[in-house]
């Protein structure tokens, strides 16, 4: 961990706090009743989405999912014009039309979420091609959850890339429930990194509670895409702290279990491991914290004053 | 004019392009070297673009369109084929939801040029699962464009405006026009969406009719004529766009209108034409508005069962003298 710069790590760090702020404020905001629609929330997996991030480049693509605010953000996005997104705002991404399950950044690379589980993979592997083609030195990061790997665009997307030897790094973040179907009821598998074999890909294993063992496998599997050597599927096993979706209270999940999970929370971990080694000293980490806390309070004010989009623009975008 | 195959014509248009913009590549189910394509339509295309430019893929169609929409979005411009348009039904997830809406939901940061080629249609006794016309499908999703050339000239010309264009497109071809002829100059043009054709001038009635079924409609105006009709016979060439002004022009001047589709009669592409005129013709009609369509069935196996639901020349004259 030392090997990395204080810089990288910090940035590591400060990005997991924004999106773990930025999930608790939609948080807040939803049970205000400010937020329209549903929520789905990405508190508890944030090593995932940063530490993947943060072995690519500002040119590299990512897809996202429905539980797609993490990857936008370690993607880089704006938090203003993400969280006018959510509200619905004209000033979001999307200029109001996409919400919460549709956030896209092109600018950044962040090549939209999906809310169609698994509907991202073969996306993913289209990317891919395109950069084969186009001989640039990019990857794709496909962000899936472990229950989109029943789907069938998982099958197809991975034996294309595959074949095609494309730079697509597949991230399973297996946070052990789909809605609230735990894994163990849908496959007879425990470990959705197996199933690499079946594509004669590498499948490895992360902590994806420990953005240190996520980055260090992301970056592996970068390499090998920038070289040509085709695809890796990485499984990062990690847990929502929250319901699968607005105010679902999980009630399926043992208390135990969810307990274990808590204890394991990525930030929490990670700062106390900074703190540890003596990256940072705990006025830098508070430093961050009130920082990083007042970026969002401005990103909120941002989206509230915004305006809603003129009811007639729903006309507007549906063809180029 | 020199006269050529409508697959020649679709294969010219996707060769010219392909030298005009290293942009643009195939990619489908046996379309490569080994086959050319279920149809033949890509024959030769990858002696000469090579196998990364005409890419053969597993029999994945959802893949296929999805690897067509990631392309499209990161700046190729990507022509997929689906070998029957029935099996476009595999892949609609990635047509309806993704390719559809991906530039809407983004709100218009992005364009998705893709065009996705497939033939539809009955009468070659393959029955249910290669058979259907299901353009209507892909008129009920905002976002898609629906193009369904009836001769060689409007293949060539229409393939090439889908190429260009920057909306996804559901290219429809019709497997027994695949061997037909037709005129095709020499020189390069394009045919424009959402501009119909008139491809026979009359005064009695009107015909709207697309792919196979405008040949059909002709040979009855034909027909027709001997008898004292005179038909005229309107080709929307893409379905959407809709040119309803020109279906509505010839409307006004006939004052009676039949619409021939090879689709299912419910909720099909004759529905909606009808609901058009009603809307915004009806005060020029003489006569009430007639449909010749497929039954609501899925297609036979049998040649006598499967010629009994395709709409004939015999069906189309019938409707026709109903309304003169």
């Amino acid at each position: 961990m030392l090997n990395l710069a204080k810089e990288k790590l910090t940035e590591m760090f400060r990005k997991m706090l924004e999106i773990r702020f930025f999930e608790e404020k939609v948080f807040d905001l939803y049970a205000q009743n400010l937020v329209p629609g549903t929520i789905h929330l990405y508190t508890g997996e944030e090593a995932v989405a940063v530490g993947v991030c943060a072995a690519l480049e500002k040119t590299d693509y990512v897809t996202s999912t429905h539980r797609g605010h993490g990857h936008c953000i370690a993607k880089g996005a704006d938090l203003k014009r993400t969280m006018a997104e959510i509200l619905g705002k004209r000033t979001g991404y999307c200029k109001g039309k996409g919400g919460s399950m549709h956030i896209a950044d092109f600018s950044i690379g962040m090549l939209g979420a999906t809310a169609v589980v698994g509907a991202g993979m073969p996306i993913a592997v289209g990317a891919g091609l395109s950069i084969k083609l186009r001989k640039t030195r990019q990857v794709v990061a496909c962000f899936f959850g472990e229950g989109a790997s029943n789907q069938g665009t998982f099958h197809e997307g991975i034996n294309m890339a595959s074949i095609w030897r494309l730079p697509v790094i597949f991230i399973c973040e297996n946070n052990l429930y789909a809605m609230g179907t735990h894994q163990s009821r849908v496959m007879n598998i425990e470990n959705i990194a197996d199933r690499a074999l079946a594509y004669g890909i590498p499948g490895v294993i992360a902590d994806g509670n420990d953005v240190l063992a996520v980055y260090e496998k992301a970056l592996q599997a970068v390499e090998r895409a920038r070289k040509g050597e085709g695809p890796t599927l990485i499984e990062c096993k990690t847990y929502r702290h929250k319901g699968h979706s607005r105010v679902d209270p999980a009630k399926y999940r043992p208390k135990a279990e969810v307990e274990e999970w808590l204890a394991k929370d990525p930030i929490k971990r990670f700062k106390e491991k900074l703190l540890q080694e003596g990256v940072l000293i705990q006025v830098e980490v508070q430093k961050i914290e009130r920082e990083v806390a007042a970026e969002i309070e401005e990103a909120v004010k941002y989206a509230m004053e915004s305006p809603y989009p003129a009811p007639e623009e729903a006309l507007e975008d549906v063809y180029a | 004019m020199r006269k050529i195959a409508y697959r020649e014509a679709l294969r010219e248009a996707l060769r010219e392009e392909m030298r005009r913009d290293p942009t643009v590549f195939l990619l489908g189910e046996d379309i490569g070297k080994y086959w050319g394509g279920a149809f033949k339509v890509t024959e030769g295309l990858a002696e000469e673009f090579g196998e990364e430019r005409v890419r053969d893929t597993p029999i994945s169609e959802s893949a296929i369109i999805g690897v067509g929409v990631g392309a499209a979005i990161t700046g190729m411009r990507p022509v997929a084929e689906i070998m029957f348009g029935d099996l476009t039904a595999l892949a609609m997830d990635q047509i309806a939801n993704q390719a559809a809406k991906i530039r809407y939901m983004f709100g218009g940061q992005v364009k998705c040029p893709l065009v996705i080629r497939t033939p539809f249609g009955a009468g070659v006794n393959i029955a249910a699962h290669h058979s259907q016309s299901l353009e209507a499908w892909f008129m009920h999703v905002p976002g898609l464009y629906v193009a369904v050339p009836s001769t060689p000239y409007d293949a060539k010309g229409l393939l090439k405006s889908a190429i260009r264009g920057n909306n996804p497109v559901i290219f429809c071809e019709h497997k027994l026009l695949y061997p037909v002829e037709g005129e095709v100059p020499e020189e390069q043009y394009t045919v424009p969406f959402g501009v119909a054709d008139i491809k026979r001038e009359g005064e009695d009635a009107t015909i709207v009719a697309t792919l196979y079924m405008v040949h059909k409609a002709l040979e009855a105006a034909k027909t027709l004529e001997k008898e004292g009709v005179s038909v005229e016979v309107v080709d929307p060439r893409t379905l959407t766009p809709l040119d309803k002004q020109t279906i509505i022009n010839s409307v006004k001047k006939t004052g009676r209108i039949v619409i021939v589709s090879e689709d299912c009669k419910t909720a099909g592409v004759s529905a909606e034409i009808a609901a058009i005129i009603a809307e915004e013709a009806i005060d020029y009609l003489d006569a009430p508005i007639k449909r010749v369509a497929e039954p609501d069935t899925p297609i036979p196996f049998s040649p006598p069962l499967e010629q009994y639901v395709i709409p004939d020349e015999k069906a189309i004259i019938k409707a026709v003298k109903e309304v003169v």
